[in-house]
C-alpha cells in the first residue's frame, strides 16, 4: 500500500496543480471581463450624467400689453419680448453683433415657454412676471466644464464677455442648475438643451410589442408543430436547416426584406413602428423557434407517455401539459430575442426609422424612431452637448435591456417546474 | 398551467391581430422629408420650430444621402413616397428624368445656402498655407511626372509636394466614398488642383474617363485615412494626433473651435463671409426639392417652404446661421424667395 501511495503522490500534486492552475485562469478571465465592462460603463455613466442637469436663466419680461393681441394670443411675437428683457437686464449691450451673443444665452426654447405661460394665464398681460428660461447650450457646457475656458478669445464659442454676463446672473442668483426632466419628457430636437428621449423610447417600446405579438405566436406555434407533430423526415431536416440559416442571417437583409414586401407591396406606413415591429418580428422568429424547440424537448417523455396512457388526444398533451412546461424556456428565448431587437439599426434604416422624429408617437402606425437610432443620431450631431445626451440615452438603453433580462428571469423562476 | 398557457396566448394572438388586421392607413397629415445628411441638420431645425409655432404635425425627416434621398422622391407621386427631398448638389439631368419617368413634372426647386469643406487640424500645431494643388498631389493616387504622364504618388510629407511647407508627415482623415462630402471634396479640390496642369486639363476634351480616373481617384497607401461618416469622431482624432488633417464639413469646424482650425486653400481662409461670397474654392450650394402636386393634398407644405425661405432661418442672422449654413446674399435669396412664393418649377 504505502508502495502505491508513494508511487501516486507527485502525480496527484500534479493532477491538482493543473485544477489549480485552471481555476486561477478562469477566475482572471472573469475578472477581466468584469473589469472592462465596468470601465465601459463607468466611462459612459460618467459622461453621461451631465445630462441629467439642465442650467437654467431668470429673467423679468414685461409682457407688454401693445404687444399681446388678447384676441391672437397664440401668434404674438413673444421672441421680441424676451429680447426685450435680456437687453433691459444688460443694459450696457449696444452693438449689433453684441446683442446677438447675448440673445444666444437663452435657448430657443424662451419664446415658446413665454407664450405657453401666457396663453394660459393671460390675466398676466400688463405685468412683470420673473420666468426661469432653458440656457443654451454654450452656456450649459460652460456651466458643467465641458466647454474651457482657458484658450485665447476668438478661439471660444464663449468669450470673455459672455462669460462676465454669465458670472454677472450667477452673482445675482439668476442662473441655477436644475434636474433635467425634459430629457425623459420630450422629443428629440436639433437643441441640445432640449432634447429628449421620450419619443425614441416611445417607438422602441411600440416596435416590440408587435414584435412580441407577432414572432412568439408564430414562433411557438411553429416549434410544437415541428416538434410534437412534424413527421420526421427529409422535408422536415430541410426546414429545421434552413431555420437555423435563418438566425444567422445579417439583420440588414430584413430591412430590405421589410422595404421591398411592407412597404412596397403592401403599402404600409414609412418609418412607423408597425413596420419596424414586423421586421424585427422576421428577424427575432427563428430565435424564437429555436429556443422553443428545445424547451419542448426538455419535458421528460414520461409526461406524455402519462398523458397518453390516461387517453389524451395528442393536441390535449401538448396543450395541457407539455406547453405549460415548456412556457418559461419559450418565454426566455422570445425575450433574449427581443433584447437583441432592440438593439437594431440597420434593418431600421431601410425602413425609414433612422429619422428626425420630434412628436412623441401615440399609436403604432405614427411615425417613430428607435433607441439605438436616436444614440447613432446624436452621436453624429455635431454641437458637443449632444456628447453627453448620447451617453445618457445609452445608460436608457442599457436600463431597457436590463429590465427585459431580469423579466426573463423573474418569470421562468415563477413558472419553473422541477422533478 | 393550462390559465396561463391560455392567457398569454391570446395576448399575444390580441396583439398579434392588431398588428396585422391594421394594413390601411389614413391619408398622410404630415410632411415628410428624405435626403442629403449634409442638409439634414438644417432641415430638422426648420421641421422643429415649424412643428412647435404653427399648428402643423412636425414634419419627419430622414437623413438617407442626396442620390438616396433622390431615388425615393423620384420613384412615385403618391402617399407613401417623400414630399420633400434635401440635396448637397443639384438635381442631375438623369434623375430628372427619371422623376418624369414616375409622372413628377412640377419639380419645385429651393437654394438654400452654401457649405464649406475644411481641411482642419489641432490648435496645438500650425496652420497650413495649401493650395488646390498641393492638395492634390498629397492625396491623389496617381500624380504627374513631369515628362506628361503619371506615377504613383511617391509624396510621403508635406514638404516633398512644397518646400514652404513643413516636414511633416501627410496624414489625412476623410470621409469615405458613399459621403456626399467626399464626392464634393473631390469634385472641387481633387479636380481643381488637377486641371491646374494643362496637359490634364486638355486630357479632359480627348479623354474624359482617363482625366476622371487620375483627379477622382484617392490613394489609398495610408496616407488618406477613411474615418467613417462620424465627423465628431475625426475632431476627437485630431485632438489626439495634432499632425493629422481632417476633411469634413464647416458647421463642425464651427462647433470646435476651440479645439480645431481651419487651414487656408489658396490663401483663402474658411469663414462664413468667404464661403458665402464664392472665394474659398471649396463650398457648393445645398437644395431642397418640393412636389408641387403634393401642395393641398399634405397639409403645411406651402407654410413649410415659406418657413425655410424666411430671413429669419436662412438669413445672415438667421438660426440657420447659427447651425453652421452658410448664407445666400441677399440678392440671391430674394430671388430665391421670389421663386418659392410663384411655385416655380425646376428648369435644368
Amino acid at each position: 500500500m504505502t508502495d502505491l501511495f508513494t508511487k501516486v503522490t507527485p502525480e496527484l500534486k500534479r493532477r491538482l496543480r493543473h485544477e489549480r492552475l485552471f481555476q486561477w485562469m478562469g477566475r482572471s478571465a472573469i475578472f477581466i471581463a468584469i473589469a472592462f465592462l465596468l470601465v465601459m460603463v463607468g466611462t459612459i455613466a460618467s459622461m453621461g450624467v451631465g445630462a441629467l442637469r439642465q442650467t437654467h436663466i431668470e429673467l423679468s419680461v414685461f409682457l407688454d400689453p401693445q404687444e399681446l393681441d388678447t384676441a391672437r394670443l397664440y401668434d404674438a411675437d413673444y421672441g421680441r419680448l424676451v429680447k426685450k428683457a435680456l437687453r433691459a437686464r444688460f443694459t450696457e449691450v449696444k452693438k449689433r453683433q453684441d446683442k446677438r451673443k447675448l440673445y444666444n444665452l437663452i435657448s430657443s426654447q424662451a419664446e415658446f415657454t413665454l407664450r405657453d405661460l401666457v396663453v394660459s394665464r393671460p390675466s398676466l398681460i400688463g405685468q412683470t412676471v420673473k420666468v426661469w428660461f432653458t440656457a443654451s447650450d454654450d452656456v450649459d457646457m460652460l456651466i458643467k466644464g465641458n466647454i474651457s475656458s482657458s484658450t485665447g478669445n476668438t478661439q471660444r464659442r464663449i468669450d470673455r464677455r459672455e462669460t462676465r454676463w454669465i458670472n454677472d446672473l450667477i452673482a445675482a442668483d439668476q442662473l441655477e442648475s436644475r434636474f433635467n426632466s425634459r430629457f425623459f419628457w420630450s422629443g428629440d430636437s436639433r437643441e441640445p438643451e432640449l432634447a429628449g428621449i421620450l419619443s425614441a423610447f416611445a417607438g422602441s417600446a411600440f416596435s416590440l410589442l408587435v414584435c412580441f405579438g407577432l414572432s412568439f405566436p408564430v414562433g411557438i406555434f411553429a416549434a410544437i408543430y415541428l416538434e410534437e407533430f412534424a413527421p420526421k423526415n427529409r422535408w422536415s431536416a430541410f426546414i429545421e436547416v434552413n431555420i437555423n440559416n435563418l438566425a444567422a442571417v445579417p439583420s440588414i437583409v430584413f430591412g430590405l426584406l421589410g422595404l421591398a414586401v411592407f412597404l412596397n407591396t403592401f403599402g404600409l406606413p414609412r418609418s412607423s413602428p408597425l413596420v419596424g415591429g414586423m421586421v424585427l418580428a422576421l428577424m427575432t422568429l427563428p430565435t424564437i423557434i429555436i429556443a422553443s424547440r428545445a424547451a419542448l424537448r426538455a419535458v421528460p417523455p414520461s409526461i406524455r407517455e402519462a398523458a397518453l396512457g390516461i387517453g389524451a388526444s395528442r393536441i390535449q398533451t401538448v396543450f395541457h401539459h407539455v406547453a405549460p412546461l415548456a412556457l418559461p424556456g419559450m418565454l426566455t428565448g422570445a425575450i433574449v430575442g427581443m433584447a437583441r431587437a432592440l438593439g437594431e439599426t440597420a434593418p431600421l434604416l431601410m425602413i425609414g426609422m433612422v429619422a428626425f422624429v420630434a412628436d412623441v408617437p401615440n399609436s403604432i402606425f405614427e411615425p417613430a424612431t428607435a433607441l439605438p437610432v436616436q444614440i447613432f443620431l446624436w452621436a453624429d450631431s455635431p454641437e458637443r452637448a449632444f456628447l453627453e445626451k448620447t451617453s445618457a440615452a445609452i445608460i436608457v438603453l442599457l436600463c431597457f435591456l436590463v429590465v427585459m433580462n431580469l423579466s426573463a428571469i423573474i418569470l421562468r423562476r415563477k413558472f419553473e417546474k422541477r422533478y | 398551467m393550462l390559465k396561463i398557457t391560455s392567457s398569454f396566448m391570446s395576448l399575444a394572438l390580441g396583439a398579434g391581430l392588431l398588428a396585422a388586421g391594421a394594413t390601411t392607413a389614413n391619408a398622410r397629415d404630415r410632411i415628410t422629408i428624405v435626403g442629403s445628411s449634409t442638409v439634414f441638420p438644417f432641415s430638422t431645425t426648420v421641421a422643429e420650430r415649424f412643428g412647435k409655432s404653427t399648428k402643423f404635425k412636425t414634419p419627419i425627416v430622414e437623413s438617407t444621402g442626396s442620390g438616396g434621398g433622390l431615388k425615393l422622391f423620384c420613384s412615385g407621386k403618391g402617399d407613401q413616397h417623400p414630399d420633400i427631398t434635401n440635396a448637397s448638389r443639384r438635381i442631375k439631368p438623369s434623375e430628372v428624368a427619371r422623376c418624369a419617368k414616375n409622372g413628377i413634372t412640377d419639380t419645385i426647386e429651393v437654394k438654400i445656402g452654401y457649405d464649406g469643406i475644411v481641411l482642419a487640424n489641432s490648435r496645438r500645431s500650425k496652420l497650413l498655407n495649401l493650395t488646390l494643388k498641393d492638395l492634390f498631389l498629397a492625396l491623389a493616387r496617381n500624380v504627374p511626372d513631369g515628362n506628361g504622364k503619371t506615377k504613383p504618388n511617391p509624396y510621403r510629407t508635406w514638404k516633398n509636394i512644397n518646400p514652404t511647407l513643413p516636414e511633416l508627415k501627410i496624414e489625412v482623415m476623410g470621409p469615405p466614398p458613399t459621403s456626399g462630402t467626399r464626392d464634393a471634396f473631390v469634385e472641387l479640390a481633387m479636380e481643381g488642383g488637377c486641371k491646374s496642369f494643362p496637359w490634364i486639363k486638355a486630357l479632359k476634351k480627348k479623354d474624359k474617363k482617363a482625366y476622371k480616373a487620375l483627379c477622382h481617384t484617392i490613394r489609398s497607401d495610408g496616407a488618406y485615412i477613411e474615418a467613417g461618416e462620424n465627423d465628431n469622431l475625426i475632431v476627437q482624432k485630431l485632438e489626439a494626433n495634432p499632425t493629422a488633417f481632417g476633411i469634413f464639413g464647416f458647421s463642425y469646424l464651427d462647433q470646435n473651435t476651440d479645439k480645431i482650425q481651419g487651414n487656408t486653400i489658396n490663401g483663402i481662409e474658411p469663414g462664413f463671409e468667404q464661403i458665402s461670397d464664392g472665394s474659398y474654392p471649396v463650398s457648393r450650394s445645398l437644395y431642397f426639392y418640393v412636389k408641387k402636386s403634393r401642395i393641398g393634398k399634405v397639409p403645411g407644405i406651402e407654410e413649410f417652404m415659406a418657413a425655410f425661405t424666411n430671413d429669419k432661418a436662412w438669413g445672415e442672422e438667421g438660426y440657420l446661421s447659427d447651425k453652421g449654413l452658410i448664407p445666400m446674399s441677399e440678392k440671391e435669396r430674394k430671388e430665391w424667395a421670389g421663386r418659392v412664393k410663384k411655385l416655380q418649377k425646376l428648369a435644368m
